[in-house]
């Protein structure tokens, strides 16, 4: 019989060193399993794996060791059990998330549903390379936004209310890029320099800082053979939905335009970033 | 507008770096009442970007932020008057 090893790494049957070995890649979105899930990929490891799991990089989690015959059988039993089979090859990949801002205290956007939805949305599109997305939910960028193929972090809009403050200079100095200065009752936002890292609103004694979520959105980032940091397109939106629409954008724009096994990146690089930020204001326009 | 702004104690944490400034900071206001004022020296840099947001989080009030131009500042802070 012959194997058709690449329909089975597409579904997530990573081909081992060792003959008819297989790591098996689950599906997981955010970093997030439920505990029952968790039983069911420990049993499933000692059953048809070698008793142990594998953490990957990106949140996800493989079982190495699964035999060729038990293939069906172990998608079966992780099924019965609510955990599906990930993805590898030329598509989609895993959507990783921090916490945000249902958990975590400096979390400024739900990255975790934000996560689900792309998930949802994308996961496993076949597309000219793979394709990576990443949420995190604040500027301390936990997860890394820049270094995913469409990565998105949590940030504030910023707005000065003057009629509370008593102009203690505590944001300027909270400021760590200089994008606030100090006049004559007066305080000066450079919205150039301001990164929305919400640090002024979270010092101010007084609350005369709003801050409003908002959504980052960067473009061809690679942290493999290639390292290329994500780049930003617009500037930060309220607008979750926008978030969504650029990244349909993004992945239409690849499927045009990408060859065969060039990551997003390089497209971009060969096809020139006007374009793509064409494409992707039309779609933010709509 | 804070009306009263005269602190009942000072302490200085010029010459002392993270987490020890905040400690310093701390044990000086455990030793207030509620809803007394501190004055407190700070250099520029992280303590100066860092510990107004701190005592912020902690429930205290800060009333003002004073250049002194020789590289520190003067933070002039009210504690809580629940602590
Ligand atoms: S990126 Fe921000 S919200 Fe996410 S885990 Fe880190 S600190 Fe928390
Ligand atoms: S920290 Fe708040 S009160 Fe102080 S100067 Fe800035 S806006 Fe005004
Ligand atoms: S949001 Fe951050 S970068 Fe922008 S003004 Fe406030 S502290 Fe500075």
């Amino acid at each position: 019989m012959d194997v058709d090893y690449k329909a089975l790494k597409n579904g997530g049957f990573m081909r081992q060193k060792q003959k008819d070995r297989f790591s098996l890649r689950l599906k997981v979105v955010g970093g997030n399993l439920t505990a029952k899930q968790l039983m069911v990929i420990a049993t499933a490891a000692e059953n048809y794996g070698a008793g142990h799991v594998h953490l990957t990089s990106r949140q996800g989690v493989e079982i190495p060791f699964v035999k060729l015959e038990d293939v069906e059988n172990v998608k079966a039993f992780l099924a019965s059990g609510g955990v599906s089979t990930g993805v590898c090859g030329a598509r989609v990949r895993t959507v990783t998330a921090c916490q945000g801002s249902d958990i975590c205290p400096s979390g400024c956007v739900d990255a975790l549903s934000l996560a689900q939805d792309i998930s949802q949305r994308y996961f496993g599109r076949t597309l000219p390379h793979k394709f990576k997305f990443g949420v995190t939910g604040c500027l301390n960028n936990c997860l890394k936004a820049e270094e995913n193929d469409l990565g998105v972090k949590g940030g504030y809009l910023i707005d000065w209310d003057s009629s509370d403050c008593f102009f203690c200079g505590v944001c300027v100095k909270a400021c760590r890029v200089g994008a606030l200065s100090r006049g004559q009752r007066q305080i000066y936002l450079d919205r150039q320099k301001c990164v929305n890292c919400g640090r002024c609103v979270k010092a101010c004694p007084t609350n005369s800082w709003r801050g409003r979520p908002g959504y980052l959105v960067s473009f061809g980032g690679s942290f493999g053979n290639r390292i290329a940091q994500g780049r930003p397109i617009f500037a930060i939106t309220e607008d979750r939905e926008a978030v969504l629409k650029a990244a349909d954008a993004a992945l239409d724009f690849f499927t045009a335009h990408g060859q065969a096994g060039e990551r997003f990146r390089t497209t971009i690089d060969r096809v020139g970033w006007e374009p793509l930020t064409k494409a992707v204001e039309a779609a933010l326009a709509n | 507008m804070p009306t009263d702004l005269e602190p009942v104690a000072t302490v200085d944490i010029t010459d002392c770096v993270c987490p020890m400034t905040f400690v310093k900071i701390k044990v000086a206001m455990d030793e207030l009442a509620g809803g007394a004022i501190l004055a407190v020296r700070l250099n520029d840099g992280e303590p100066v970007q860092n510990l107004p947001r701190s005592l912020k989080d902690e429930g205290h009030k800060v009333l003002r932020l004073l250049d002194n131009q020789d590289g520190t500042y003067g933070l002039l802070v009210k504690k809580s008057e629940e602590a």
